[in-house]
């Protein structure tokens, strides 16, 4: 890797701090080794994971990459530290948008791919996208999903895995991120290789290893129902390594049935019209779980 | 302030002092406690509305705090009840105030006070408009989930006593409870909104609260909802502009009914993955309001019946056609086209109401699937009338 000798100006500019505008070259090179850890460690950027170097090395995995990108070569060259030091600023500064979008649509790619898909877990675990904001999702950590994977159209939004919903970010920082850098894939495609991780529909939030503190004590105070079945479904995951697939056992028929709602009350009582709703969405959830049920029975004989 | 306004007051403090527990004292006396609000231009309430995190909170007209019917029970919730009332309505304290401790706690039991008393106040009617001129002006934010497409909330208590949880927010759309989305509002109880208001409001304000069906209105609408929407019926919640509930007591505003599906390399997680949709159920409207009559009460279909005959629905459908209308059988020869046409569209009215209800069920067993039948729900229905006393329906599908 060659070394990255950049000016002041650049510098000061791409890091948005007044601070950083005086710090010399070394001490930026001391602590972003690389233009993707730098990118990653920026801020706005939390919800990214690092792509590996092998990865983007690949051409095969950049296939069609180079119609969407302006300036692609370079664009590349800057993500993999290998630009030309001899660059005009001005050309730099329109690059770096470049890279960005590069790096993005990269991470559309990787996140779907074993080791993403690995890499984005831990994120999850440590809740960096966020918590789910209903308040019957109990805290559930959410997962970051693209309405479309064409980029420019609409920007990133959160998947709750327990109540199986889009919410928009908090902050706007997050909320002007491209939602094509994150794809409509991935948060599906991470509950399909990892069955286990599929939340369950009540009680609180529990994600194994990282938060077992957490999760330990939260379990002495509920006595639900199911309690058990999740606390053997935590010890399996406590492995070291997280098993892909898995979970043969779990059975997903009737989860819903145990998903808590809300139920807006004027004065204790029901109002009519939303409780002729609910009725109604129920009714609609308890013929899917006869559905499913049906065919479980059927794939099991 | 006027000396004998000023012993009044007095006087009116001194007689609720006996006791603080004592309410019925308090109630015998007319206007128990007077506001000095002219001799400084910021209120105690005003100044408490306008701390960073009680956005939400209206101000609470005096009247309504001096009139002691409103504050029914809140003495026994409250401590320090004397001083706290004092400072929510800016009166001078006793000057023999030394059994107070600490000013702060009168202040947590001034806040309390008024908090208890907010949550009764937005439940009247001047309250309620206060509430709603800050609802239309987005002061309560807007619900988080994608697809209530930026739709309103307001402040919701899960509890109407304090101490219990935060505040929420309730939105109308999907007709759940969020965490507000700044931590300021970690500190609010709940129980100053209540767990009526959200729903009373709605309830007031019906043209803010939206339908409990929705239809696609758009084609291109339709990938990104679970239910086809190729459905033909020509309601009025059909076209933009002149949507309405035929319930009166219902939502009339527009929902926005789309419901998210989880697609991996653009196909649908089909159910019978075990990360497959298990929630949609959650947000999902049906796309009229007849579909909420085919659940009971007890949350079961009616005429729950898989193996359904067509046929006999058909004839049972003749009968109902002979009591709808009872001037048939004396029909004169000499109708005229216009009555004719009259009397079909009053039956296609009546025959669509029985007729969809197995088109519905069928259609939703897979709602992925077009609904090929939507037509015979969709009023191309025609009856024609013969001349042999037995009548026969005809269903151009």
């Amino acid at each position: 890797m060659s070394p990255r000798v950049r000016t002041p100006i650049i510098l000061g500019s791409s890091l948005q701090g007044g601070n950083w505008v005086c710090v010399s070259i070394d001490f930026w090179s001391f602590f972003f080794s690389s233009w993707i850890s730098w990118f990653l460690s920026s801020k706005g950027n939390e919800y990214f994971c690092e792509v590996e170097e092998d990865f983007i090395l690949d051409r095969f995995n950049l296939t069609g990459l180079n119609n969407e990108v302006a300036n692609y070569p370079q664009a590349l060259d800057l993500i993999t530290d290998q630009l030309d030091d001899d660059i005009q600023d001005e050309f730099r500064g329109s690059l770096d948008v470049q890279a960005r979008l590069l790096y993005g649509l990269i991470h559309a790619r990787w996140i779907v791919t074993a080791r993403g898909l690995a890499k984005m877990l831990e994120k999850y675990k440590r809740a960096e996208f966020g918590r789910c904001p209903r308040v019957l999702c109990q805290q559930q950590p959410l997962l970051p999903v693209g309405l479309t994977d064409i980029p420019y159209e609409k920007s990133v939004k959160l998947y709750c895995g327990r109540c199986e919903d889009l919410y928009s970010p908090k902050s706007s920082r997050h909320g002007s991120i491209d939602g094509a850098y994150f794809g409509t894939t991935f948060p599906h495609l991470l509950f399909l290789v990892y069955p286990t991780l599929i939340p369950p529909k009540s009680g609180p939030a529990d994600l194994g290893p990282l938060s077992t503190a957490a999760g330990a004590s939260s379990s002495g105070a509920g006595a639900i129902a199911g309690e058990l079945a999740r606390s053997r479904r935590r010890q399996k995951e406590e492995a070291p390594m997280i098993a892909e697939g898995g979970g043969e056992d779990i059975n997903t028929a009737n989860v819903a049935l145990k998903a808590e709602r809300y139920r807006p009350k004027i004065y204790g009582f029901q109002v009519n019209e939303i409780a002729k709703l609910q009725r109604w969405q129920e009714a609609m959830r308890d013929r899917q779980v006869k559905r499913l049920e049906e065919m479980e029975t059927q794939g099991a004989t | 302030m006027d000396p004998s306004q000023a012993e009044f007051e007095e006087e009116a403090i001194s007689g609720t002092g006996e006791g603080d527990e004592n309410m019925e004292g308090v109630e015998e006396q007319d206007d128990g406690y007077t506001s000095s609000t002219p001799t400084s231009t910021l209120t105690w309430i005003s100044w408490f509305c306008s701390l960073p995190g009680h956005e939400y909170f209206c101000e609470v007209t005096e009247d309504f705090i001096e009139d002691d019917f409103n504050l029914t029970g809140l003495n026994t919730m409250v401590p320090f009840w004397k001083e706290a009332m004092e400072m929510v309505l800016d009166v001078e304290p006793d000057e023999d105030a030394s059994k107070i401790p600490d000013v702060s706690i009168v202040e947590s039991s001034a806040e309390m006070l008024y908090g208890l008393v907010h949550q009764r106040y937005i439940l009247t009617r001047p309250g309620l408009q206060s509430m709603v001129e800050k609802y239309e002006a987005g002061i309560f934010g807007s619900c988080p989930r994608v697809y209530c497409a930026g739709c309103n909330v307001v402040p919701c208590g899960r509890s109407d006593l304090p101490g219990l949880d935060t505040v929420k927010l309730f939105c109308p759309n999907c007709n759940d409870i969020y965490v507000p989305p700044s931590s300021r509002f970690q500190g609010v109880d709940g129980a100053f909104f209540g767990t009526t208001f959200a729903h009373l409001f709605f309830q007031t304000y019906r043209e803010l609260s939206p339908a409990p069906f929705w239809r696609a209105s758009t084609p291109s609408g339709a990938s990104l909802s679970p239910r086809s929407s190729t459905g033909s019926m020509s309601r009025s919640s059909t076209s933009p502009g002149t949507f309405f509930n035929p319930n009166p007591h219902g939502g009339q505003k527009r929902a926005a009914g789309y419901v998210y599906v989880p697609r991996i390399y653009g196909f649908k997680v089909s159910e019978r993955a075990k990360s497959g949709p298990r929630m949609q159920w959650l947000r999902l409207r049906p796309e009229n309001a007849d579909e909420l009559d085919m659940v009971d009460w007890r949350g079961r279909w009616i005429d729950d019946d898989d193996g359904y005959d067509e046929e006999e629905e058909e004839e049972m459908e003749d009968k109902r056609m002979e009591d709808f209308d009872p001037d048939a059988a004396d029909d004169d020869d000499d109708d005229d086209e216009e009555e004719e046409e009259e009397e079909v569209q009053e039956i296609s009215g009546s025959m669509r109401h029985a007729l969809e209800m197995p088109v519905g069920q069928s259609a939703r067993t897979n709602p992925t699937v077009p609904r090929a039948l939507e037509g015979l729900g969709g009023g191309r229905l025609r009856m024609v009338r013969q001349w042999a006393p037995s009548r026969h329906v005809e269903v151009q599908g």
